[in-house]
């Protein structure tokens, strides 16, 4: 195996014993980005000075005994929505083309104090907002299993960057699926932690209350100890927990054994491709002979989920995106009046899909439709949550599949919005009840694109979460890997 | 059945200097994505949930204590256009 | 002024005000509040609206409005949250402005104020918490807005904790719109919890006025007024509003809903663009932040910390003896004449007295001199001399007036300002007769008027007698006398 090609474990194993060092993994992953990025795309911005000069320090407090844990001397990708000083970050939008934030967001800082090396900034759909990574200002990403082919998004270049080998691990964010859903088209683990633990202090906002930050990573181990690195309270999120954090890379060997796990009736059928279908349900064969117990629950409310969804999220992101003016940072069109400045500043910074939900929200917010749809779209996610807590009275998790088909053609899905839009049909329910979900590759189809299993558990369940899902991953034995023709750049 | 909307004015709300054709186009997706999404109302029932937040808490809230602020270069360093320490756009046509 | 103009309207007027608090930090950041610092010198990626950015609140701040609702008879809402008022505009950073909209922090509450004599109670709708926005300087000709040529941000206000009072439309004419205003200003600063400085605009007044034809139930359409700087300016405002609508209905129009500004030098108020639509605000919860919930021990906890507030010290004084005008002038007093009150009259000063001499004679020459309350040098022992040397008649009441002066000024205690300024009385019977004697063998005709029965000629006299003993002679001496010879 070369060394792109090492998770984050047992790259740390080598690191300790000796065996390589973080200058060299480093190495390794900007030659295998140098190779890989005329086909992928997977990366906005990579910061080799900066890079090289973290992993040499990573390198120097090692050898001083100096060791702050797991992700010492990893090389990390990070979504281009996520803050970084000195690194530009455009959210993928033309609105914030050339931007350098002054701070960084709170998970980098954490992940700099961990001893991890920042690579770059990866791709996504413009301001989090899509299924494919299509809807980039700067150009798509390309799935690394077949490249006519979308990675999924909108954490889209993260996940094509981890499943092609240019970065070990790489963080999203996950609003609706958006680190779920690529994980799954693009044969990696892609985690959304429980709502709160991990902090949104610089994540460029798209919809505040659903919005979480997670890792995509090439095992269950390695997620599950990226994500003890970046959770934990920050006193800048309000909206950050501030009680007790699990500790799901303890509960890694645990097998299914006596394990509720609940198959969620109303995610099948319809608009799920047999190979998809075909997969999830034998791995939950699998999962009832090693021991876990399994049913089959239903959840109503799951059907009017996307609705909700499409409903809140956009109302949130259309105040969230109020403030990109023109003023203050970004792009400025000129105006003869500050109104005209700000209209066409905004016309000209934002692409048609951010514009297409801006507008959606706004109408859904705006007096005498308020309650129709925004309000009563919130009714729908408390009745989703009651169905949560109704099925976890039966069940310790439920699993699904996480995307109903598997990587669609790029230009496939741009011109039909609610087409791309039910790709996350699966992933929404997790986002609007707030709860961990997770996405584990079993295997490939027919066509040798990757499929994705999908467990949920519930609120700081990630323990019982992992328990499953490293179990999911040890049956499964997927260990393919895409077979990327490297191109010199 | 697509759903009707002033697109038009909900544009102005949302600062959004469109094209008719724009407008256009953008009115006849949101119809459609709107249609879909009335499916809310058919929600049975008037369920009033705890909170949003799955935790459930409340009162989180910071000391009254001063903490440095940005250095006005990096601040202004961003901003198209600015004047002595001042940002600076064209008049407004309204006030607030 | 007259709240009612011609026979048949009245007006009716609701207050608005915002109150900026005097906490170290910001409502949601950590940036330093600070009047008059450099441009966007204390800013942080919170209150500039940077992408990333996220609110934390000031608990501090939320103590305060507490504070403030329990002094205005509020009741503290045991759950509240805040929401997202969106709107463009370029001093707002984050194109909304987290306000509260249906479960403000305070509720329901009053404030009592004295009128012509009388009290009024103006009812609280409301009191709730948000974020100041930046400031904006229209730079061009003029400095007014339609002739601006380019507009210059400083955002150090920005994010500033901001509380908004909201009355019940119960006031009616200037004269009370001005009274609430300045009664509610001194509670707000007399608490600690603002400067309260309109000149510096950490205090602002808006004002909702419309008239109604007297007896009618029915609100009439109101106008919003804006810009007022001073309470004389609110004042003068809301008369000229006031007018205007009524010659306006009069005259055969309608009031329009709309915006006025007012134009001090103008003295008038002039209409503001009307915005296209009206303001679509599309309130919905913070989803950056969690409910408060204020506990009933919380809301204990800050009832205990308030100061004596002005009507409960009013009550206290008025039990000491002091006439209800008298002891609501004085408990509406700044803090330091009561403090010479409070120590004068423990050690033993008469209270009314003391009190008037504070509300008056010293109130005046603060004012003559445009002296700072805070540069008072009376102490509560002078205080109780001067009311003492007039008690025991060493000065008559209006040379009193001087010897304070003098107090003031710092020529020294009571008795040696009226020795110095040879002020003192006299009371000596026996000089003072031979002054009367005097002054009557100088003028017999009046004497002979006052036996003819013209009472009022003593007048003269009692004018004469002083003139003579320069002003010195103690009236009461000299009346008696004066009543003894003319009597034999």
């Amino acid at each position: 195996m070369s060394l792109h090609e090492l998770s984050v474990v047992e790259a740390g194993r080598r690191l300790r014993a000796g065996e390589t060092s973080s200058v060299e993994l480093l190495e390794a992953n900007l030659d295998r980005a140098s190779r890989t990025e005329a086909q992928i795309h997977a990366y906005l911005t990579i910061d080799r000075e900066g890079a090289r000069e973290a992993a040499s320090q990573a390198d120097a407090d090692l050898a001083d005994g100096i060791d702050h844990g797991p992700l010492h001397g990893i090389p990390v990708a990070l979504k281009d929505n996520m803050c970084t000083r000195g690194i530009e970050t455009t959210a993928s939008s033309q609105i914030l083309a050339g931007y350098v934030p002054p701070y960084d967001a709170t998970v980098v800082a954490r992940l700099r104090d961990a001893g991890a090396v920042i690579v770059g900034k990866t791709n996504l759909d413009e301001f989090a907002m899509g299924s494919s990574t299509e809807n980039s200002a700067y150009g798509t990403s390309y799935n690394p299993w077949d490249i006519s082919r979308v990675p999924g998004g909108s954490s889209g270049g993260s996940a094509a960057a981890v499943a092609a080998g240019s970065a070990f691990v790489a963080l999203g964010s996950d609003t609706g699926g958006s680190v779920r859903q690529p994980a799954s088209l693009s044969g990696v683990v892609g985690l959304k932690p429980t709502y709160g633990t991990v902090s949104r202090y610089g994540l460029i906002a798209f919809a505040s209350s659903l919005d979480q930050i997670g890792p995509l990573s090439r095992s269950v181990e390695d997620s599950a100890v990226t994500l003890e690195t970046i959770w934990g309270h920050d006193p800048l999120d309000a909206t950050s927990h501030a009680g007790e954090y699990p500790t799901p890379s303890a509960a890694l060997e645990k097998g299914v054994s006596g394990l509720r796990i609940g198959v969620v009736r109303e995610l099948a059928g319809e608009g799920y491709e047999p190979a998809v279908e075909s997969g999830v349900s034998g791995m939950i064969d699998r999962l009832s002979d090693a021991g876990g117990e399994v049913t089959e629950v239903s959840l109503p409310t799951f059907e009017i989920a996307l609705s909700a969804y499409y409903l809140i999220a956009p109302a949130e992101a259309s105040a969230n995106l109020a403030r990109f003016d023109g003023i203050r940072y970004g792009l400025r069109v000129d105006g003869s009046t500050t109104e005209e400045l700000m209209a066409r500043t905004r016309a000209e910074g934002f692409g048609p899909e951010v514009l297409r939900r801006i507008l959606l929200g706004t109408y859904a917010l705006s007096a005498g439709y308020y309650d129709a749809f925004y309000g009563q779209a919130q009714k729908v996610r408390s009745a989703i949550q009651s169905d949560f807590s109704r099925a976890y009275e039966e069940v310790d998790v439920l699993v699904s599949p996480t995307s109903p088909t598997v990587a669609f053609e790029a230009g496939a899905r741009v011109d039909n919005p609610l087409a791309m839009y039910l790709s996350d049909i699966c992933t929404i329910p997790s986002n609007l009840a707030g709860h961990p979900a997770i996405s584990v590759p079993i295997g490939v189809d027919d066509g040798n694109l990757p499929i994705g299993f999908q467990v949920m558990a519930p609120a700081l369940g990630e323990t019982v979460m992992f328990q499953a899902a490293a179990e999911v991953e040890r049956l499964a034995a997927f260990t393919a890997r895409p077979i990327l023709a490297e191109v010199a750049s | 059945m697509p759903i009707d909307i002033d697109i038009a004015h909900v544009a102005r709300l949302a600062r959004l200097s469109l094209s008719d054709t724009e407008l256009e186009t953008y009115k006849a997706q949101l119809g459609v994505i709107l249609d879909h999404a009335a499916q809310v109302q058919s929600l049975e029932g008037d369920p009033q949930a705890e909170s949003v937040h799955p935790l459930g808490f409340v009162n989180a809230f910071r000391d009254d204590e001063v903490r440095p602020s940005l250095d006005r270069g990096e601040v202004l360093k961003q901003a198209p256009d600015t004047e002595d320490g001042y940002f600076v756009v064209p008049p407004a046509l309204e006030t607030e | 002024m007259n709240e009612v103009r011609s026979m048949s309207w009245e007006s009716v007027i609701g207050i608005e005000v915002h109150v900026e608090l005097s906490t170290k930090s910001k409502m949601f950041c950590g940036c330093v509040v600070e009047f008059g610092a450099e441009p966007n010198t204390n800013v942080c990626p919170v209150c500039l609206g940077l992408p990333g950015a996220l609110p934390v609140p000031n608990r501090k701040a939320i103590e305060w409005i507490m504070a403030i609702g329990l002094a205005f008879n509020c009741e503290v809402s045991e759950r509240s949250v805040f929401h997202r008022k969106s709107y463009f505009y370029a001093d707002l950073p984050k194109g909304y402005q987290i306000s509260q909209f249906d479960i403000p922090v305070c509720h329901d509450g009053y404030l009592d104020v004295s009128v012509d004599g009388e009290t009024r109670r103006i009812g609280i709708e409301r009191a709730h918490m948000e974020e100041d926005t930046g400031k904006s300087t229209h730079v061009g000709d003029g400095g007014r807005i339609h002739s601006a040529q380019s507009t210059l941000l400083d955002f150090n206000r920005s994010g500033v904790p901001l509380v908004e009072i909201v009355t019940r439309p119960d006031i009616r004419g200037a004269f009370e719109a001005r009274a609430y205003a300045q009664k509610l200003r001194a509670v707000v600063a007399e608490l600690g919890a603002s400067d309260a400085r309109l000149e510096e605009g950490s205090i602002r007044f808006d004002a909702n006025v419309s008239i109604r034809p007297v007896g009618s139930e029915t609100l009439g359409t109101k106008v919003e007024v804006k810009n007022m700087n001073s309470f004389r300016s609110l004042e003068r405002a809301v008369d000229f509003e006031i007018e205007r609508q009524i010659a306006l209905v009069e005259g055969g129009g309608k009031v329009i809903q709309e915006t006025r500004h007012w134009d001090e030098e103008a003295g008038v108020t002039h209409s503001m663009r009307v915005k296209e639509g009206s303001s679509d605000y599309r309130y919905f919860t913070e989803p950056d932040l969690v409910p408060m919930v204020m506990s009933e021990q919380w809301v204990s906890e800050v009832r205990a910390s308030l100061p004596e507030l002005p009507d409960d010290r009013k009550a206290r004084y008025e039990a000491h003896g002091l006439d209800a005008d008298l002891a609501g002038v004085l408990s509406g007093s700044p803090p330091e004449m009561r403090r010479i009150y409070e120590e004068a009259t423990a050690a033993g000063a008469d209270s009314r007295r003391a009190a008037n001499w504070l509300t008056g004679e010293v109130a005046a020459w603060l004012r003559r001199t445009e002296t700072e309350p805070s540069h008072l040098t009376l102490d509560a022992s002078q205080l109780g001399g001067l009311v003492e040397i007039v008690d025991e008649g060493v000065v008559s009441s209006s040379a009193a007036k001087e010897v304070l002066v003098g107090v003031l000024e710092g020529e020294g205690s009571p008795r040696q300002v009226a020795e110095t300024r040879d002020l003192i009385q006299i009371s000596d019977t026996s000089a003072l007769e031979e002054i009367v004697d005097g002054v009557l063998a100088d003028n017999p005709e009046a004497v002979d008027s006052y036996r003819a029965g013209e009472q009022k000629v003593v007048g003269f006299l009692v004018g004469q007698v002083m003139r003579v003993s320069q002003g010195k002679a103690d009236p009461k001496v000299v009346n008696s006398l004066l009543a003894e010879r003319l009597s034999s």
